[in-house]
């Protein structure tokens, strides 16, 4: 067993789930006048806890609403838990939502820079992997092109290729292999494989069982906010499986 | 000490952010004059334009106050071009960049500061049109042109401290936006930017000088205009109220930061 580098401890996420989402004054002043500012407590998450080794790559599975976005972003530190304590050690590299940080109107070269800088990197540690991001990222050409030209699938290439090309300590995966074509579904694979024979330890969610079975070695189990179980990927998705099924 | 300080928590992610600021400030300057032809020289046109147009109409209602109308216009309407501007623009920041503040962790301040700091930008390069306009009209070029470059730091203070301050409020509250527009835009008529301050009623000249803003446009008429040094009192007073306003924008923004993702 390497050294916990992801502890989790109790941690519960409260969002306010009241009616209508007040966001002026107006309204604000209308309801509180009235009376009506209501505070209806949703738990995404309630007391969970666990914790992560190094080099480990954990797949996180559940059904839509789970929680498992949440307990990402959590452990990104893009959202303050509510309650109980995250403790994260060492570079994290997250790859939520592909190319958030781009803009349209840059060029891919542009967004290499800024997406690199978004990750926290200097401008010197981005030239000196610039080359093996535009190589690895396919896109060729496009490089000097508004990304707004680009398609979908060649803005995902690039949004991989520079989240992986920083050798992250912790690489954040939320649904992002099911993009690209199938070749570079498969190079990116290839790509998560040696760097899981790394030092990385990988974080992934993902709906399909089979592809968590693939890239991970161990997996967790949320259902409504709570953690269920959790342990070897295939243990935990053979009960994930059966719930399914049992459910339909 | 000094050590103990730099590694502080604050620096050491300022650190290491430095260069995404210095990549949103550029975006910011490069994605607004992009396939323009004129591309940068719009700051210099635009207020080259606007005192054209308010010079002709009241220079002659207001000569007997000012000698030089088109730089005493000039010194109020940048400085508060710049405020408004950048003011308007961190208040902003947080929800147009809702997206990524939603997905990456990222220090939420730095979108507030590269909107200043953008703005700040145009605001430097549009002091070369004032250079040039008191060339053109003869005012007088002295060191105390240096000087200003302290009420230029407390007018940055100030508007880093009230950009923080709107771009809170303006997550929780958006109508906030309309009413701070309203409010930007009595401020410009309640700082004398394009008349003299003598004209306000006595009875009504505490506005002027609780006004942090004129009184920096008076600390900048000084060293452009009139070419002596500004009264010390202006200096304090403007200098006072941006670092009174920037440690207040700290305050509230570090309190409630963690809540933005919940409402953005």
């Amino acid at each position: 067993m390497g050294e916990t580098i992801i502890t989790v401890e109790n941690v519960g996420m409260e969002f306010n789930l009241s009616q209508e989402k007040i966001d002026n004054l107006k309204e604000f002043f209308i309801k509180f006048l009235k009376r009506e500012l209501t505070f209806q407590p949703f738990w995404a998450l309630k007391n969970v806890s666990m914790k992560v080794d190094k080099g480990d790559s954990v797949g996180l599975v559940g059904l839509n609403g789970a929680g498992k976005s949440t307990l990402l972003k959590l452990i990104c530190g893009v959202m303050k838990p509510t309650e109980g304590q995250i403790k994260v050690k060492g570079r994290l590299s997250p790859l939520l939502a592909l190319g958030a940080g781009f803009d349209p109107s840059y060029t891919g070269r542009e967004n290499i820079f800024l997406y690199g800088s978004l990750l926290g990197h200097s401008k010197h540690y981005i030239e000196s992997k610039f080359d093996e991001i535009v190589e690895f990222s396919e896109v060729g050409d496009f490089i000097d092109v508004p990304l707004k030209n680009y398609s979908s699938g060649m803005q995902a290439r690039l949004a991989f290729s520079i989240a992986t090309a920083v050798q992250p300590e912790i690489l954040i995966l939320d649904e992002v292999l099911s993009v690209g074509d199938a070749k570079f579904q498969e190079k990116s694979r290839k790509k998560m494989n040696s760097l899981m024979g790394g030092q990385v330890t990988i974080l992934f969610v993902s709906h399909s069982t089979h592809v968590v079975r693939q890239i991970c070695d161990k997996a967790i189990w949320l259902e409504k906010g709570k953690l269920v179980t959790h342990g070897p990927v295939d243990e935990v998705c053979d009960v994930y499986e059966e719930f399914i099924r049992l459910k339909e | 000490m000094t050590i103990s300080i730099r590694r502080h928590r604050f620096f050491v992610n300022f650190n290491k952010y430095r260069f995404l600021l210095n990549q949103l400030v550029k975006r910011d300057i490069k994605i607004k004059y992009r396939r323009s032809i004129l591309g940068i020289f719009w700051s210099f046109l635009e207020p080259l334009a606007s005192m054209v147009v308010i010079t002709i109409i009241f220079s002659t209602l207001f000569s007997r106050n000012i000698e030089n109308f088109p730089v005493y216009y000039l010194c109020g309407a940048l400085a508060y071009q710049f405020f408004a501007a950048g003011t308007n623009g961190s208040m902003r920041s947080m929800i147009s960049n809702a997206g990524i503040l939603k997905t990456i962790y990222i220090p939420k301040y730095l979108y507030s500061l590269s909107a200043v700091l953008s703005n700040f930008v145009t605001f430097l390069l549009s002091l070369i049109v004032l250079l040039g306009v008191m060339a053109v009209t003869n005012a007088p070029f002295t060191m105390y042109i240096i000087f200003a470059s302290l009420p230029i730091l407390a007018l940055l203070l100030l508007t880093v401290g009230v950009g923080l301050i709107m771009a809170t409020i303006n997550v929780f509250f958006r109508d906030i936006q309309y009413l701070y527009g309203i409010f930007l835009m009595l401020l410009m008529y309640l700082t004398p930017i394009f008349y003299p301050p003598q004209i306000v009623p006595v009875s009504w000249r505490f506005i002027q000088d609780y006004n942090p803003l004129f009184a920096i446009i008076q600390c900048f008429r000084s060293s452009f205009l009139d070419g002596t040094l500004y009264s010390t009192q202006d200096l304090i007073f403007g200098m006072g109220s941006g670092i009174v306003a920037l440690i207040i924008g700290i305050i509230i923004f570090y309190k409630f930061q963690d809540k933005f993702i919940l409402y953005i």
